[in-house]
């Protein structure tokens, strides 16, 4: 039997290539809506409560009882918004960081794309991933929310900065900004968690500020702005921003795990196969995702300025030292090894 | 790799005219975004992947933010979008107009009659970029860097309080 003209090898590639991607989307979008019911039943673990455990097994029918409800809420612009730009919000929230999970590098045979740019995609898309709060709480016209907005960009203005430079030693150390080359590089040499602790640190103060997660969720704090940005938000496009979020932490976990927790990469195993590489990575994910709502479940939150003030006094001379100190080592092994 | 070079070109020709047309100054900022990232684009068709980066976190990401995080805290409303609307009577673009047509004419003579340089042979990647900017342009990246612990400084003592 032979395959009729029109289909190429290409074409068979693209398709299984966007097959790929579909599924790693949707089994992220799944994720980080099952994150929500971790969340919950976690936080109950540590505070000596239940949490929801009634619908289903362990409770894990909560997420789409509370999905089919929010879809079935009615969708409410208020009349004093600006529509365009209020519409606008949830959507960037949203995709930005679905967008990124692209670059992830879940198994050597499992991942999108692998940009030789791919870290500094990650940043474009933290960068864009701001626009989000900042024009929700605009277009709300409502001050609680603008003030959510003020808070959040200039937060995540100071945090980006350092976040950039809290990387450069893994990029010096990996020599590229492609995801796949920085986990090879680990895998050949040690964990970047040892040789860059302080920059890991940083990244995962960082990260914290860019998902806006507690303790830095300082533009949504509930007893000072109601809800921040998306206080007049309701039915999908507050379901939006919510699930966005935890795709944020989904996406900041991964980036962890590859970058300073070697990807796939098994201790002391020399060639991972497809199983143990996918479940590796899962673990560390899950490990991380964990920590966030720990974080969470037991650190009060800062006050503005002492937020500020440390994102600027603190870590950004850390990175800087850092990146010197980085650059000193590698300088020194290689006329060393010369 | 052509038709995108045309397609986010056009994009970027148009979002920057919308953002001098339009009167909100909200919206027309996100025209600016829109068309930062239209730029950042055709760099990427251009071969130019670490500059298509660049552009999107530096302009995109991180100036345009404080551009709508100044005009957030303004608050501007209804009043300058009224304002912004007088201004642009159709007796401005008569100026602009003519002085564009000007810059049209020998633009469209150059693409006509003259060569064309191709762009985009090969491939820049972080590396080549870096190379470049520490080998031959290393003069100006030390000028940059002074230039900007100028304005650092400047801004210190602008803020400082005593």
């Amino acid at each position: 039997m032979s395959l009729p003209s029109w289909l190429t090898p290409e074409l068979i590639y693209t398709l299984i290539q966007v097959a790929e991607a579909c599924v790693i989307l949707v089994g992220l979008v799944l994720t980080s809506a099952w994150m929500i019911w971790l969340e919950r039943r976690l936080l109950g673990l540590w505070q000596d409560r239940h949490g929801p455990n009634r619908v289903g097994p362990f409770g894990l029918g909560q997420v789409i009882a509370d999905m089919i409800k929010i879809f079935f809420k009615e969708d409410w612009t208020p009349s004093f918004v600006d529509r365009a730009i209020f519409w606008l919000a949830p959507a960037i929230a949203m995709s930005t960081m679905l967008l990124g999970f692209m670059l992830v590098p879940i198994t050597p045979w499992i991942g999108v794309s692998d940009l030789n740019i791919a870290l500094l995609f990650f940043l474009a898309l933290c960068g864009l991933a701001v626009y989000a709060v900042m024009l929700g709480g605009w277009a709300s016209n409502n001050k609680y929310a603008l003030l959510g907005g003020l808070r959040s960009s200039a937060q995540m203005i100071t945090y980006e900065v350092f976040m950039g430079l809290s990387l450069m030693g893994v990029v010096m150390i990996a020599g590229s900004f492609s995801l796949v080359d920085i986990v090879t590089s680990q895998q050949q040499g040690m964990w970047n968690i040892g040789p860059q602790f302080l920059g890991f640190v940083t990244f995962l103060l960082a990260g914290f500020a860019t998902v806006h997660r507690a303790p830095f969720d300082l533009p949504e704090a509930e007893q000072e702005l109601a809800d921040g940005y998306h206080v007049e938000y309701s039915s999908m496009k507050f379901g939006m921003f919510f699930v966005g979020e935890y795709v944020g932490i989904v996406l900041v976990s991964a980036m962890i795990v590859v970058l300073f927790f070697g990807g796939w990469d098994v201790p002391f195993v020399d060639n991972e196969g497809p199983v143990l590489a996918l479940f590796s990575f899962v673990a560390k994910c899950f490990i991380f995702m964990s920590s966030f709502i720990l974080m969470r479940a037991s650190l009060p939150r800062p006050r503005y300025d002492h937020m500020m003030s440390a994102g600027w006094k603190v870590c950004l001379p850390m990175t800087l030292v850092n990146v010197v100190v980085t650059g000193i080592v590698i300088l020194v092994n290689q006329s060393g090894a010369a | 790799m052509l038709i995108a070079f045309y397609l986010f070109g056009f994009v970027a020709v148009l979002s920057t005219i919308l953002v001098i047309v339009n009167p909100n100054p909200v919206h027309g900022l996100m025209y600016l975004v829109a068309s930062l990232l239209a730029v950042a684009c055709v760099f990427y068709t251009l071969g130019a992947p670490f500059a298509a980066a660049l552009e999107v976190i530096v302009y995109a990401g991180a100036i345009m933010v404080l551009f709508v995080f100044v005009v957030m805290m303004l608050n501007v409303g209804e009043v300058i979008t009224q304002i912004e609307q007088s201004w642009l009577k159709p007796s401005v673009w008569v100026g602009p107009g003519i002085l564009c047509a000007l810059l049209l004419f020998p633009l469209m003579r150059l693409m006509l009659g003259g060569e064309m340089t191709p762009a985009g042979g090969t491939e820049v990647g972080p590396k080549a970029v870096g190379v470049s900017l520490y080998g031959p342009y290393l003069l100006a990246v030390e000028l940059a860097s002074m230039m900007l612990t100028a304005g650092l400084v400047a801004a210190y003592h602008l803020g400082k309080q005593d």
